[in-house]
């Protein structure tokens, strides 16, 4: 792997934990819990997104399943959350 | 496996990845600095489009190359969000409007009057 591929991967892992930050922000601050529903959507996209990153960065094809179970379990969390917030329960 | 890719298919994945990371990165700090709800919904989507798509691209470059065959399950992860995201999003902006009418708030527009659903 060439100097330059690795220098902008390691680029692209601060830009995404700086982008996770901001979404870890936004979770914090609120002001509302759809907020926080909206910043955790964020927040495991830009994970899984770093993830993948990670797989790159290493040469390991063990990273993709993790980056798409993260995908799937976030998708599930989150529209729970969301028919939570909507119903004031889930599974009615 | 052999461990060398050409210099232009590592510049292909730099460009595709730092692209991807860039954007996300713009559609998290949207997400932080967008006034209202209704509007903060808008900008992760970036993430979940160009950012997604522009770092697996990027793995499916480099790993067809350095594997020396078409490793192209890695697209499964963006088609998989393309199909999540927008059901995530329409349900919390639901479950966010219906709050906000619960709340009696008065910059959401009223239920239409031939519905008796407050979530509609």
């Amino acid at each position: 792997m060439s100097p330059l591929l690795t220098w902008a991967l390691l680029f692209a892992i601060g830009c995404l934990t700086v982008a996770m930050m901001f979404a870890l922000i936004r979770m914090v601050v609120g002001p509302r819990a759809e907020d926080r529903v909206l910043a955790f959507d964020c927040l495991y996209l830009d994970t899984m997104l770093v993830i993948v990153t990670l797989g790159l960065l290493y040469r390991s094809s063990s990273y993709f399943e993790a980056a798409l179970l993260i995908a799937l379990f976030g998708f599930v969390a989150s529209s729970a959350m969301a028919k939570f917030l909507a119903r004031g329960e889930i599974i009615e | 496996m052999n461990a060398t890719s050409p210099a232009w298919v590592d510049a292909l994945t730099a460009t595709l990845v730092v692209t991807g990371a860039i954007t996300a990165l713009i559609g998290s700090f949207g997400l932080l600095r967008v006034k209202t709800f209704f509007q903060r919904v808008h900008p992760p989507s970036l993430v979940a489009t160009v950012g997604t798509w522009g770092v697996t691209l990027g793995t499916v470059v480099q790993s067809s190359f350095v594997t020396a065959r078409p490793y192209l399950h890695a697209v499964l992860i963006p088609i998989f969000i393309a199909l999540t995201a927008p059901v995530t999003t329409t349900l919390l902006t639901r479950a966010a409007l219906f709050r906000a009418r619960q709340r009696g708030a008065s910059d959401v527009p009223p239920p239409p009057a031939s519905t008796n659903n407050p979530a509609v």
